[in-house]
């Protein structure tokens, strides 16, 4: 008895917090979807379905398939690069190891806005690349390198790969290599070997950093705000637009409800999946 | 089996990659040209304007109070749910562990978006205030992450061993546990810092009026595109700050470890 009394204060000050601050508004959302649109802004009265009935309109449908592209592509050319980056990380030398890592981790400690400012800079219409690729004539005389889905890709890309080396390095650093000699003696192509040891023998690390790439992307709206322009809005974007521009905070509700499903259903699923398994 | 030289290719590629974006940001913050398209000249005067931007310091203080209390409020709370987790197995701890994770699951517009529904439907007003509670909230589950491993390698039997030699629980809980996990709890605090030092999708959402931190206010110069230089002298300072104490940091923890392989 006084076992639970202890565990009980132990546990309160979180669970009270996060059930207030995270749950509680969590739910809000999910009810807020449900009410009608205040002319004057904030909640109106009375329950409807009708705020869903926006995901009927092509316009939004437009928004969520290239959510959903730009967030698979940036996760798979995130892969495709931190994948044989991990490899080399659990190969190299100790010393050179952890003055890699720290060479990959540093510039993501400076801010974030900066980071994609400085994309904005690189990507400028004016800018020394675009002018190089115009005189060459790879970039017609009035295309951008800014302002399009291809540089929020770009930019996702930047702004998550550590994100995804560091997971992928984890689960290389205890893979044994030797199983991938032992394949070769076998009579297995290098690129067999990699694919049908190594990526298994990963498979952890792979997982990880997949769903640490592409949920936040779902939720992307600082990129495509800045270097997406018109063709680059996600769905977050338009939740944000709801908010602030149109002060329709059930319609950005109906919005929101349906992203939280979307990102907080695979991740119930995988506890009780790993309940089943206990 | 030969080596394949692709993956050490592909890291110093990376690495460029990496690199090149805050190079031209350093360049571009000594350079006479107001776009920074091309190099006319050096100079200092964009690091200038910085120090006159008085909002910006306003900024940086507001930034500096909220990040302050926040990690102080997520150590606490962290601290707290990290023992519950690593102590306890029950129903309750499932769904407290459930609890945790979501704020690391959840994009962080979903975060800003309920939280403003939360505090606009309460007719809580938004301040400096809100933007703090809305960064202990994010920052708990981080704190308690980065305490709970540092549990899974602690020694509970050395407070049986003060509790034999007579310690009261406070005392065993004050004088051992407390010290022994100070810099798991501190190193988590840190993390708290930095991430709400960063932070500005959430900020956004519930930031009032006055209570703008320093990245609410990057992010206005950049979307009005005004003074781009001044954002690159105010980035490069940055940088020097970070790499500054990455550097310390590393320094710190080399000596400790050299102290320790020399005993």
């Amino acid at each position: 008895m006084r076992d639970s009394r202890r565990e009980l204060l132990a546990t309160l000050p979180s669970f009270g917090w996060l059930g207030l601050f995270v749950l509680v508004p969590t739910l809000l959302v999910l009810a807020i979807a449900f009410r009608e649109t205040d002319p004057a802004g904030g909640i109106g009265a009375g329950w409807t379905w009708r705020q869903f009935a926006i995901f009927g309109q092509p316009s939004i449908l437009v928004l969520l398939w290239r959510t959903i592209w730009i967030s698979a592509l940036t996760t798979l050319i995130c892969m495709v690069m931190a994948l044989p980056v991990a490899w080399y990380l659990a190969r190299v030398r100790k010393e050179w190891r952890s003055r890699l890592l720290l060479l990959i981790i540093v510039p993501f400690w400076t801010n974030f806005l900066i980071r994609v400012f400085a994309w904005n800079q690189i990507l400028h219409s004016e800018g020394g690349l675009a002018r190089f690729l115009r005189s060459i004539h790879l970039l017609g005389e009035n295309d951008s390198l800014l302002f399009n889905s291809g540089a929020v890709v770009l930019v996702s890309v930047y702004t998550y790969l550590p994100f995804a080396i560091l997971p992928l390095y984890a689960a290389a650093e205890k893979f044994d290599f030797s199983l991938l000699d032992a394949a070769r003696d076998l009579g297995a192509t290098a690129l067999r070997a990699f694919w049908s040891v190594f990526v298994p023998g990963i498979r952890k690390g792979l997982i990880t950093a997949l769903v640490i790439v592409f949920v936040p992307m779902l939720g992307s709206y600082v990129v495509p705000d800045l270097v997406g322009g018109t063709d680059g809005q996600m769905i977050g974007n338009k939740i944000a637009q709801r908010n602030f521009a149109d002060r329709n905070l059930p319609s950005a509700s109906a919005m929101a409800a349906i992203l939280s499903l979307a990102v907080l259903a695979p991740m119930l699923f995988r506890k009780r999946e790993e309940a089943g398994k206990q | 089996m030969k080596p394949s030289r692709l993956p050490l290719i592909t890291t110093l590629l990376v690495l460029a990659f990496f690199y090149l974006p805050i190079g031209v940001l350093i360049l571009n913050s000594f350079n006479e040209s107001r776009f920074g398209t091309r190099w006319q000249g050096f100079t200092l005067k964009w690091y200038e304007r910085l120090w006159e931007r008085e909002d910006l310091w306003m900024a940086l203080l507001n930034s500096l109070k909220v990040a302050v209390f926040a990690s102080i409020g997520a150590m606490i709370l962290g601290t707290c749910a990290a023992f519950a987790l690593h102590r306890y197995r029950s129903r309750v701890q499932t769904a407290h562990a459930l609890l945790i994770t979501m704020p690391l699951v959840l994009p962080e517009i979903l975060m800003g978006m309920s939280l403003l529904l939360l505090f606009v439907s309460t007719g809580i007003q938004l301040s400096l205030l809100t933007v703090t509670l809305a960064h202990i909230t994010f920052c708990v589950s981080y704190v308690a992450l980065v305490v709970q491993s540092r549990l899974q390698d602690f020694d509970f039997q050395i407070v049986d061993a003060a509790r034999d030699l007579g310690a009261t629980k406070l005392q065993a809980f004050l004088k051992v546990v407390l010290p022994l996990l100070a810099p798991g709890i501190l190193a988590g605090g840190l993390l708290a810092f930095t991430l709400s030092v960063d932070d500005f999708v959430v900020t956004f959402f519930v930031k009032g009026p006055g209570s703008d931190t320093l990245p609410v206010v990057i992010y206005s110069m950049i979307k009005k595109s005004r003074e781009f230089p001044v954002i690159n002298a105010l980035s490069t300072l940055l940088l020097v700050v970070t790499f500054a104490a990455v550097w310390a940091s590393q320094r710190l923890t080399a000596d400790r470890e050299a102290r320790e392989g020399s005993d």
